[in-house]
């Protein structure tokens, strides 16, 4: 059921106030989310003062700076630092990106850092992405063919390969699936726009004769059709893909094969 | 209840109902229907208002006109449930959701046929009056 309001066991209180170096040139502020599993404590909004001139430009230059100088138990996920692995997604003013590739000069004022919405969180800034990685899994994301494997590659047209185009970019950051108010309400049962950009992926290529069986395990109001074109996906991802616009195509195809 | 089922399984759950296709498709082509019937329903009100009880009559008892507002008040009421269906199917879960999907179809099929019954009187007192 939807719940408007969060329990009284996870409202979000003022925490710790780290001032920073006193002798700073540039200082910015950012308030992050911290929780911790073990003390029993409500989840804290952290206020931590860095200085952005000893800083690299990224966010995610920040947080590590904030972990390495200033309080070591600030807990997130990192790993690549250029916008490739997925790892440092967050909510970061407000939006849904990769704190690797977010600069912290496109915030004005305060930056606010969030984990992704409604997940359960681990730690700090680490979601539980445990269910969404089985959504992942349940769309059986790998090539399927009813022909035996060639001695070589399978081969496919430039045309064929084209239409993997905005679809093999995705890094599975689940930026866009977090952003999803249908994924937060039926996140159960809907896979949500990250795994299904990820199914259009297997069902648009040329090398793959699944194709109808993908479709029948999609068909369903839920898995497939609580997608509303609410397009906050697609405003979010921080790759610049479509996952509405795969959605869309995917029901399109459910739409031919009527007849 | 705790669960020791692997997220796996609990993804997989039921299985695919293979529907919803038919929901989707029908709600879009009952919208795009909307467009001119809305637009002929509020045209025959307003060429209503022009005219007196006998007026009326004779315009909404024609077989074309009656037609065309039994079309509209059928399409109009079945895109209304459609949607409505989305919107409980999203905020409402367990029992009360049954319920209520009973409670909207049920209401948009009175409702329709009470306005589908209503034009076919008037269709009839024009028939019998001429």
């Amino acid at each position: 059921m939807v719940e408007f309001s969060l329990p009284a066991n996870s409202k979000v209180k003022g925490g710790h106030i780290h001032p920073g170096p006193k002798d700073a040139k540039s200082r910015k502020t950012f308030k992050v989310y911290r929780w911790n599993p073990d003390d029993g404590e409500n989840p804290s909004l952290d206020t931590y003062a860095v200085d952005t001139e000893d800083c690299g430009p990224m966010v995610l230059d920040a947080l590590i700076k904030i972990k390495n100088e200033t309080d070591s138990t600030l807990t997130f996920r990192r790993s690549c630092r250029e916008g490739v692995c997925g790892s440092c997604a967050m909510n970061i003013d407000g939006t849904n990106t990769l704190a690797c590739t977010k600069y912290i000069s496109d915030v004005k004022g305060d930056i606010k850092v969030y984990p992704l919405p409604h997940m359960p969180v681990v730690k700090d800034l680490v979601p539980d992405l445990t269910h969404a990685y089985a959504q992942y899994t349940s769309i059986e994301p790998w090539m399927k063919s009813s022909t035996p494997a060639p001695e070589r590659e399978r081969r496919q047209s430039p045309e064929e390969r084209d239409q993997l185009d905005g679809l093999w970019e995705c890094i599975l950051c689940f930026c866009c699936s977090t952003s999803c108010p249908s994924y937060w309400w039926n996140g159960d049962k809907y896979l949500g726009p990250a795994v299904l950009l990820q199914a259009y992926r297997w069902i648009a290529d040329s090398r793959d004769d699944a194709t109808g069986e993908r479709l029948d395990n999609l068909e369903d109001p839920f898995r497939l059709f609580r997608c509303h074109t609410i397009m906050n996906c697609t405003k979010t991802c921080p790759k610049g893909l479509n996952p509405a616009q795969a959605i869309g195509e995917i029901k399109k195809l459910m739409l031919e094969r009527q007849g | 209840m705790s669960s020791m089922r692997s997220p796996l399984a609990r993804v997989k759950g039921l299985g695919s109902a293979k529907e919803g296709l038919h929901h989707w498709w029908m709600q879009r082509i009952t919208a795009i229907a909307n467009i001119p019937l809305v637009a002929a329903a509020i045209w025959i009100v307003l060429l209503s208002l022009r005219t007196d009880y006998a007026g009326v009559i004779n315009l909404v008892g024609h077989p074309c006109v009656g037609a065309i507002l039994i079309l509209f008040i059928a399409n109009l009421f079945y895109h209304a449930a459609l949607g409505l269906q989305v919107v409980i199917e999203d905020y409402v879960h367990g029992a009360a959701k049954f319920l209520l999907l009973i409670f909207v179809k049920f209401s948009a099929a009175l409702i329709a046929m009470i306005g589908i019954v209503s034009v076919i009187v008037v269709i009839v007192e024009r028939a019998s009056g001429s």
